[in-house]
């Protein structure tokens, strides 16, 4: 049996949109060096809609993976659903994790909720 | 492409082995402990491998004892050191921060038990000081137990000289050479060493088989009741074709270990020369007290569990310390005990090169290394952090 499944494998080996966005309008950044995980997101965000979103990681192969995947769900797509996003989905989507990896779709997750929060907060910012 | 480079993890089966165990399993399948002829037959097999195995180290046959492997012998050695020293009121023991996990939480367990446990410095070398293992003895020291050579760094320790500062004060001393055994040549009594653990898979014998060796003398209690087999310290019958595999692989290891040696300490020296051509990267330990095959690295901004996934894609088996590969939010405990912080830690590389290696094996590992490292650095937020200065590079 392999470790990974071969849907994670597939992101892992080839992840989706890495990279980084110049004008991103939004951006999070999770986790830390120390504990071996740290995720990226930067987001373009027009009219609530996810137009572009890349990312980066610093991690384990579910990282990565985890990383790719959320970003493929969340373009294209209104804010609204991007905010309903959860970890169980990312894992169901790439057919599941090791249990001790599970952490790595969480912080998938946490990394889409900072990138709207720093949204939120350049939004209101602006609006002062 | 299918390079294996793991050989500190384990080894490939030798054909001499696996003949001598195949041979053996047809034509002696008697027990040992009958009287009768097959059964005596069997004996006979069996002593005749202690007594190869005893040979190698410079121990008496008698001074050897057959364990499920390393582990186990470490167990038993610790553990009756220990026990002994406390009916004397002695319940201190020393060893060090880096040692395997069989050692260190056999140490843990002790430590429940009322035993005071002093871990050496490794020092940024890996290599430990054998005026500080004096140093750190005390009247009520019963047990000092230090690794030949590590299991993730490689290095090699002055175990003769820990050995003389034991003898001189009359203190126990044990060596996990788990790693050692094969490679490098050891001497028991040269080395005043009281007890030693072997495992068979560690020199292209078969799994599940080890021994200890104990001096003549020395406390010894079983941990496993029965049966009188191994003169009663380890009860059950015994596991005579893994044991017969194990002396045959043993003995073709030594006869060809100068040779191999200095073969593989070019392709060691080689690899890390190649590796430390890539920027911000560091081989941990010792580059000359180490074994002649260990090629151990950290390169800052990367994961190692990526990195092992992505060599294997290239069909490099090798491991890492990281976290992500250990099964724990910690990475290995060899790398801290070194003095790598955790940031780096995790982006470590273990290779362990063997006898089915060859020049190319390396040539290839360096390029693929490279580019596996520069991948991952091209998408790695630590490493942009790194590269523009936001944060301060390590290495």
């Amino acid at each position: 049996m392999a470790l990974y499944s071969e849907k994670v494998m597939d992101h892992f080996l080839h992840p989706r949109n890495v990279g980084v966005i110049e004008d991103a309008n939004a951006i999070g950044e999770v986790g830390n060096a120390k504990c071996g995980d740290i995720m990226k997101m930067y987001l373009k965000i027009k009219d609530d809609i996810v137009e572009d979103v890349k990312f980066e990681t610093f991690g384990c192969g579910s990282a990565i993976a985890s990383s790719s995947m959320a970003t493929e769900m969340i373009k294209g797509k209104p804010l609204s659903e991007v905010r309903t996003l959860t970890n169980k989905a990312v894992t169901e989507a790439l057919d599941g994790l090791p249990a001790h990896k599970i952490h790595c779709s969480v912080l998938a997750e946490e990394a889409i909720k900072s990138a709207l929060e720093d949204y939120e907060n350049r939004k209101n910012a602006g609006n002062q | 492409m299918s390079i294996y480079a793991d050989h500190a993890a384990t080894t490939a089966m030798s054909e001499a082995a696996i003949e001598a165990m195949t041979r053996c399993m047809r034509e002696y399948y008697g027990n040992p402990s009958s009287l009768y002829r097959i059964g005596q037959q069997a004996k006979e097999v069996l002593e005749q491998a202690r007594e190869d195995i005893a040979s190698v180290i410079h121990a008496e046959s008698r001074e050897i004892y057959f364990t499920s492997g390393g582990s186990e012998a470490d167990n038993q050695a610790i553990r009756s050191a220990a026990l002994a020293g406390k009916k004397k009121g002695k319940n201190h023991i020393i060893s060090t921060a880096f040692e395997h996990h069989a050692v260190l939480h056999t140490l843990e367990q002790l430590k429940t038990e009322g035993f005071e446990v002093t871990l050496l410095d490794v020092h940024e070398n890996g290599v430990i000081r054998p005026e500080e293992v004096e140093a750190a003895l005390r009247p009520e020291t019963c047990l000092v137990t230090v690794m030949y050579a590590n299991n993730e760094i490689g290095t090699i320790q002055p175990i003769r000289e820990i050995g003389a500062v034991c003898r001189a004060h009359q203190v126990l001393f044990h060596t996990d050479a788990v790693q050692a055994v094969g490679p490098l040549s050891i001497d028991v009594q040269a080395e005043n060493i009281d007890y030693l653990s072997a495992s068979s898979h560690k020199f292209h014998g078969p799994k599940g088989v080890g021994f200890l060796y104990a001096r003549k003398g020395v406390p010894l209690l079983p941990l496993i009741n029965g049966g009188a087999q191994e003169k009663g310290k380890r009860a059950g019958t015994e596991n005579l074709p893994g044991i017969v595999g194990m002396a045959a692989a043993l003995k073709e290891t030594v006869a060809e270990r100068d040779a191999e040696a200095v073969r593989l300490t070019g392709l060691r020296d080689r690899l890390i020369a190649g590796l430390k051509e890539i920027p911000h990267s560091a081989l941990n330990g010792d580059a000359e007290k180490r074994l002649p095959g260990n090629v151990s690295f950290c390169f800052e901004g990367i994961e190692g569990e990526s990195l092992l996934l992505l060599l294997d894609e290239k069909g490099i088996s090798a491991s890492s310390g990281s976290a992500c590969t250990s099964g724990s939010l910690d990475p290995s405990h060899v790398l801290l005990a070194i003095g790598r912080v955790h940031d780096v830690a995790h982006g470590s590389l273990r290779l362990t090169l063997g006898r089915e290696n060859t020049p190319e094996d390396v040539e290839y590992i360096i390029s693929a290394v490279k580019d596996v490292v520069s991948y991952l650095r091209g998408f790695s937020p630590v490493w942009r952090d790194l590269q523009s200065g936001k944060t301060p590079f390590i290495l």
